[in-house]
């Protein structure tokens, strides 16, 4: 693998929380376009891993690089937003008054600045856009519904939408199939495939059906850093991840 | 612009139930049946003046989160401003005769103006400066305190805080301001007198003008994608900080425009009352004004000026008829309300047109 290809890049990266040490010297390297499970148990950094990536948890130590020359540690929250790194919480947060036109509208990539969101009118290019992202995560006939009263799997379909509304180049997604139905995990798993087709796309999980499904290199955290990574049979092999998995 | 029926009904009675009193002062005679006295058009002035800043508060409350415990502090400072002006159209005719001095500044022996009053002789100086001034604080205020991503319970503890350390610094006589006192005896607003019934009618009826503006750029702000931008903060800040927005900079834009409106009220109020002191300043002037728009239903703008009007009646009655009982009947009215009608008098209305809540129907 060439450097230029390399998105997302993590070295050393130490963060502690009075003592817990969340990450301990965690690394990981993301390609261009690649699609990454992230698994393990409760507790092994992998919520924390994202807050470090996204600018809400600066590392005690360590490298986070976007791209070739961009220091994700130097920025906050909105800038690495405008970046094109875009992120699903584990519980969907969506704006609950709002309609779920309303929800994509706000998260249509653009001009994010006060001065521009005051005289702001819907343009034909945005409807556009916000027509086929609903299409997308199937949100179509629910346009005028408030965000607060979908159902709990449509409210996560909406944040997923949010995200692509957004453009970014890489998508950071936290068990975006928690609380959903069988048929409804099999069509987040299509949307993912789908998705990643233009994207770079990391999925933090714990149901192993999914990520199976999914079909994509597993990186297994512990205790804040990489225990073992590759395919899921590999990794499910692992006497170690065995031994993390089942062993206690 | 589209007005639905509330904002009709709004607008229509903010400024014609005002007008039809104005006009009845003083198109009748003082012994004719509909005739209105001139002390129903000042209180009826001084309430339109307090809906502006409930108006201020809940664009700021309920539609951006921010509890603000001292948004009188910028209603008091448009009304230093007005006073000035007041002050410095009194000119000679003061107890002293000072023709440069107010009597306050006579009475402390100083011998001249002191450098920031000047300029307040000029009535469009000392509007802009009623503008000016409480949006520069709430600019400096917000600045801070929204970049230091101070919210909550926190920032209405400083927001008090900053009312109640106006109130001391006000308080003081050597800051200028005619300490304890205030300013009062004002005698003419551009030329005509304060206490003629033709200036007070003209003056009530300026002040549902301005009520109806104000609302009006409420409104639209609130229905502007700013708005909807503006309540996903309220109900979910570190959400849009991940799709890139900036909580701080929205919340600094509609604080600032807040803290202007509560100015505007300030200065329309302190010639309507004749008189304006430090006491304006107190805290719990900033938290009835909070009350008034629990009372109407927070986040619904109609709501707000119903609020500041209802409450204020009842004020004015209790403490004519029951004086020592207003402060439990308001402290009661306030625990009613929050446990009965959580969306205020206008989530009653809305319930009767079985529409949604109407804090989320501002939202759409």
């Amino acid at each position: 693998m060439s450097e230029a290809d390399t998105l997302l890049y993590l070295d050393g990266v130490t963060v502690n929380f009075d003592g817990f040490r969340a990450l301990n010297a965690l690394s990981l390297v993301l390609e261009k376009g690649e699609m990454r499970a992230v698994i393990g148990p409760n507790g092994a950094g992998k919520t924390t891993m994202m807050d470090v990536i996204t600018g809400r948890t600066r590392p005690d130590t360590g490298k986070v690089m976007f791209g070739l020359d961009t220091d994700l540690t130097k920025l906050d929250e909105p800038a690495i937003a405008a970046l094109g790194i875009g992120r699903k919480f584990q519980k969907p947060t969506v704006f609950e008054p709002h309609s779920v036109w309303d929800n994509i509208l706000l998260a249509l990539s653009g001009d994010r600045r006060p001065r521009f969101s005051l005289w702001a009118r819907e343009t034909a290019e945005e409807k556009r856009r916000i027509e086929s992202v609903l299409e997308t995560v199937r949100l179509k006939d629910q346009r005028d519904r408030r965000g607060g009263d979908l159902s709990h799997g449509q409210k996560q379909w909406l944040e997923i939408g949010m995200l692509l509304a957004q453009e970014p180049q890489l998508l950071l997604l936290d068990e975006p199939v928690a609380g959903m139905t069988d048929a409804e995990t099999e069509q987040t798993a299509e949307l993912l495939r789908e998705i990643n087709r233009t994207r770079s796309v990391v999925v933090v999980e714990h149901d192993m059906a999914f990520v199976r499904a999914l079909d994509v290199k597993v990186t297994v955290l512990h205790e804040g850093s990489v225990l073992s990574d590759g395919s899921i049979d590999h990794v499910s092999a692992d006497p170690r991840v065995i031994e993390v998995y089942l062993g206690r | 612009m589209k007005l639905d029926r509330t904002a009709g009904l709004t607008l229509g009675l903010t400024f014609g139930i005002p007008l039809t009193l104005a006009l009845l002062n003083q198109t009748t005679d003082v012994s004719a049946a509909l005739h209105v006295p001139t002390y129903v058009i000042a209180l009826a002035g001084k309430y339109l003046c307090f809906a502006m800043l409930a108006l201020a508060v809940d664009l700021v409350w309920g539609f951006a989160g921010i509890l603000s415990l001292g948004h009188a502090a910028f209603f008091a400072l448009g009304g230093y401003a007005m006073g000035m002006y007041l002050m410095r159209q009194i000119g000679s005719r003061g107890v002293y005769g000072n023709a440069m001095l107010p009597d306050f500044m006579v009475f402390l022996g100083w011998k001249e103006l002191p450098w920031y009053w000047h300029g307040f002789e000029w009535f469009p100086f000392a509007m802009f400066m009623a503008l000016l001034v409480p949006g520069l604080l709430a600019m400096g205020f917000g600045w801070l305190a929204f970049r230091s991503r101070v919210t909550g319970v926190y920032l209405s503890i400083i927001t008090q805080a900053l009312t109640y350390a106006l109130l001391l610094a006000f308080f003081r006589n050597d800051m200028g301001f005619g300490g304890n006192n205030g300013m009062t005896d004002f005698k003419d607003i551009l030329g005509f007198p304060v206490q003629a019934d033709g200036t007070r009618s003209a003056l009530l009826v300026i002040s549902a003008a301005f009520l109806c503006a104000q609302y009006l750029v409420a409104r639209s702000i609130v229905r502007s994608r700013f708005g909807k931008v503006l309540i996903a903060v309220r109900d979910t800040e570190s959400r849009t900080r991940f799709l890139g927005y900036r909580p701080e900079a929205y919340k600094l834009v509609v604080w600032t425009l807040s803290a202007v409106m509560a100015g505007i009220g300030g200065a329309l109020y302190v010639p309507q009352v004749g008189i304006i002191n430090p006491s304006e300043f107190a805290p719990a002037n900033s938290i009835e004004a909070v009350i008034w728009v629990a009372v109407g239903g927070r986040g619904t703008l109609t709501g707000a000026i119903l609020g500041a009007v209802i409450v204020n009646f009842g004020k004015t009655w209790f403490t004519g008829a029951l004086p020592n009982l207003w402060l439990y009947a308001l402290g009661a009215l306030f625990i009613f309300v929050t446990l009965f009608l959580p969306n205020g008098v206008m989530g009653l209305f809305a319930a009767r047109a079985k529409k949604p809540a109407p804090e989320l129907e501002a939202a759409e």
